[in-house]
């Protein structure tokens, strides 16, 4: 694959919204779909909202 | 995988001998040239070509034959897929994520702390440091925690020592934890004290988060890059308007405190935004300080690489005996502790089992991100350290120093540092302080304001301009204090968690997360804990840094020791004892530093008995010693002093007893003649079904 503008955006926007403990929505919304078709999609508003409260529940994920 | 490493092809041998000669002609200039000042390029040269070096041979070498990673081998990512914990990840993604998460205030504060002795100790532990330590045992913690379904820390030394190691390393995190938020709040506290411009700017952080909480909650679901736009201009905005309030003497006095009054401050703020819901407060200020950071690491090495700096602090100074003014103590073993993140940090074990091991989806992309994103992190040190010794010397000692060695005035201050040898005039001084729009620069210790007046500098360069200095400074300030607070909050929720996971043990209601009483009674308990501690450094004779960053880095060492050891253990567990050294030897080294420097804090000059008993022996004569103002506040810094000695004995003991767990645990496996470690079982890549 070679790497372009369009490319380079995306992985920017993923790295940015993981580094923030938000994972991809469109590959989880797939992930939905081949694997538990009977769940319901959340919105993506849903979905940030679950995964904001969730990083914050475990032992944490920064440094001193 | 058990093939030797690759040979590499003829331009490749050459292309590698070229990086050899060039980072060892690096080194040599860095090591060698006395008398005459070097430029930071020399340094950051030498640090690159080690890095590569490192990274190419030594990575590669624990990868094939310690690790024995294997391409083909199905990671829990694949294996447990579930689109949301686990899940497979483009592996330049994975090393942001991992890179941001390891990157904090460590690296940067414990490098300045360590330039007293002169660049050249600070620069070869942080270069030959995280190549055989920190970046093995980051790299060997992720390779373990990969084979064994992304377990913790904690459940890796459950699972290879036993289950009373595990309780006894779950122990030593909490407390770590602890002095660490003690240590980075007094780092904020030693930044803002007596300065309207800083503490206004770190007070506009709160609104301005609580308003991109609500943005995100319910107008704009979701948008962190639009929001954290606006947080950025705001911020920007009220750096500005922060030169304003310091210049209106009734604003100024509002946003005036002293340490004792910042510390209360910050132990209530901590409790607050620890207690309210997460997208309120700490959600947008966590995204703030996370873009920040990187953009600010970008920009001090785009700083550090244009203006060029020439070091204006000698390679080795006459500190190096122990009787320095920043930190007290020798080179051995004072150094090693001094700088713990950016050499090795074990707090990165944390980390390195957390996320990130469940989010490779191939078990030959953990070199990278293990061992390469340590390497990244030890760059941020390196160049801290050159911030902080492209300064003059004479302002840094100004800087650093307690008020109890240089006294409150520019004049004492300058008097004093030019007899260690560091000629400075109090107007030197004085114009460093109105360059950067503060009162005085005299005794700011714990490396953030010391970093930002370099960063400045160095800005200034770049960028000159009427008033920038102080702009740069604030910002430098702004944005440590930014992500230092945000560690404070997430923290401080954390320890509220293991709290109430320990207290579950004895009054099972407890456990529950949701549960008010228990939420408050536990982050009461975890601010008092650390609030203990940072109180007690704002009231410490020697200025609180002094006396606490040796009782962090005993404590991060020794959590680095220990995730050393399991990787010792695992490695004779599997039966590849002929490379028990990798591991091992740092194991013990690290184990070495912490014991001697427990034992210097525990009896000696400058231990916290001797520092205990001093006042002790004042107060038993009637005397009153600075700062103390009475007798009261005399007996507390003796009550503190035995507390910090207890503690101490405390680490001791306990990486004693981690110690004792895993040799005994060595010694078993190496009987036994075939593997015994806990690893899942192998699975193809091939085998599972793509998602």
């Amino acid at each position: 694959m070679k790497p372009n503008l369009q490319s380079i955006r995306k992985w920017a926007v993923q790295t940015a919204r993981l580094c923030c403990g938000v994972p991809d929505y469109d590959v989880y919304v797939k992930h939905l779909r081949e694997h538990h078709p009977e769940r319901e999609v959340p919105t993506y508003a849903e979905f940030f909202r679950e995964r904001q409260v969730a990083r914050y529940k475990g032992t944490g994920g920064r440094c001193c | 995988m058990q093939t030797a490493v690759t040979q590499p092809s003829p331009a490749g041998k050459i292309l590698w001998v070229a990086i050899a000669i060039v980072g060892a002609w690096c080194l040599g200039v860095v090591a060698l040239r006395r008398g005459e000042p070097i430029n930071a390029i020399w340094l950051v040269a030498a640090a690159i070509a080690v890095f590569v070096i490192g990274y190419r041979f030594y990575s590669k070498f624990i990868a094939n034959n310690v690790l024995q990673m294997d391409a083909s081998r199905a990671t829990p990512a694949v294996l447990r897929n579930d689109g949301l914990d686990y899940v497979p990840t483009d592996k330049w993604v994975v090393f942001g994520h991992h890179f941001a998460a390891i990157a904090g205030a460590g690296p940067l504060v414990g490098p300045v702390l360590a330039a007293q002795m002169g660049y050249l100790p600070g620069t070869l532990w942080i270069l030959f440091g995280v190549v055989f330590a920190g970046a093995v045992q980051d790299f060997m913690i992720l390779g373990l925690s990969i084979r064994r379904d992304g377990r913790s820390l904690g459940n890796m030394l459950r699972d290879e020592l036993g289950p009373v190691a595990g309780v006894v390393a779950m122990f030593g995190v909490l407390v770590l934890m602890m002095i660490v938020l003690a240590v980075l709040a007094l780092v904020v506290v030693k930044a803002l004290t007596h300065s309207p411009w800083g503490t206004f700017t770190v007070a506009c952080t709160i609104p301005i988060a609580l308003l991109m909480g609500v943005y995100l909650r319910w107008f704009r679901p979701g948008k962190i890059l639009e929001v954290s736009i606006i947080g950025l201009v705001l911020l920007l905005a009220s750096i500005w308007f922060g030169a304003h309030v310091a210049a209106s003497p009734s604003w100024a006095a509002a946003f005036d405190f002293d340490a004792k009054a910042l510390a209360w401050l910050l132990i209530a703020y901590g409790f607050c935004a620890s207690v309210l819901p997460v997208w309120l407060l700490l959600a947008p200020r966590d995204y703030l300080s996370t873009f920040l950071k990187i953009g600010t690491i970008a920009l001090l090495a785009l700083a550090i690489f244009l203006a060029a700096p020439t070091l204006q602090m000698p390679a080795v100074t006459k500190f190096i005996d122990g009787t320095g003014p920043v930190f007290q103590g020798n080179l051995f073993p004072f150094l090693f502790i001094t700088i713990a993140c950016g050499a090795v940090s074990g707090w990165h074990s944390i980390i390195a089992s957390g996320t990130t091991p469940k989010l490779l989806s191939s078990e030959g992309e953990a070199r990278m991100v293990g061992y390469g994103g340590m390497l990244m992190e030890a760059f941020v040190a390196i160049m801290a350290l050159i911030a902080a010794a492209s300064l003059h010397p004479g302002v840094y000692f100004a800087m650093n120093s307690p008020a109890a060695l240089i006294g409150t005035t520019a004049q004492s201050a300058a008097t004093a540092i030019s007899q260690w040898g560091f000629v400075v005039t109090p107007d030197e001084l004085l114009n460093t302080a109105k360059n950067i729009g503060e009162g005085s620069i005299l005794s700011r210790a714990g490396g953030a304001p010391t970093l930002a007046v370099g960063m400045a500098q160095l800005l200034h360069g770049i960028i000159p301009g009427e008033g920038m200095m102080a702009f740069w400074y604030h910002y430098a300030i702004l944005f440590e204090a930014l992500f230092i607070l945000t560690t404070v909050d997430a923290g401080t929720r954390v320890g509220r968690f293991m709290i109430q996971e320990i207290a579950g043990l004895i009054h099972e209601p407890l456990k529950h997360t949701e549960s008010w009483a228990g939420n408050l009674i536990a982050t009461a308990i975890c601010v008092g804990l650390w609030g203990y501690f940072l109180y007690q450094g704002a009231v410490d004779p020697l200025g609180g840094i002094n006396t606490l960053w040796p009782l962090f880095g005993i404590a991060n060492q020794m959590l680095a020791a220990v995730a050393l050891m399991l990787a010792t253990v695992v490695t004779v567990k599997l039966k590849r004892e002929r490379y028990v050294w990798v591991p091992g030897i740092p194991a013990i080294w690290l184990v070495v530093c912490t014991l001697t420097a427990g034992w210097y804090k525990l009896s000696g000059s400058i231990s916290f008995t001797a520092a205990a008993q001093k006042y002790a022996q004042a107060i038993a004569d009637g005397k009153v010693l600075a700062p103390a103002k009475n007798a009261a506040e005399m007996q507390r810094i003796v009550t503190n002093n035995y507390v910090d000695a207890a503690l101490t004995a405390i680490f001791m003991l306990l990486i004693v007893t981690m110690a004792g767990f895993a040799i005994n645990a060595i010694l078993k496996a190496w009987r036994i003649n075939h593997p015994t470690a806990h690893e899942e079982p192998y699975v193809a890549l091939g085998s599972v079904p793509t998602q």
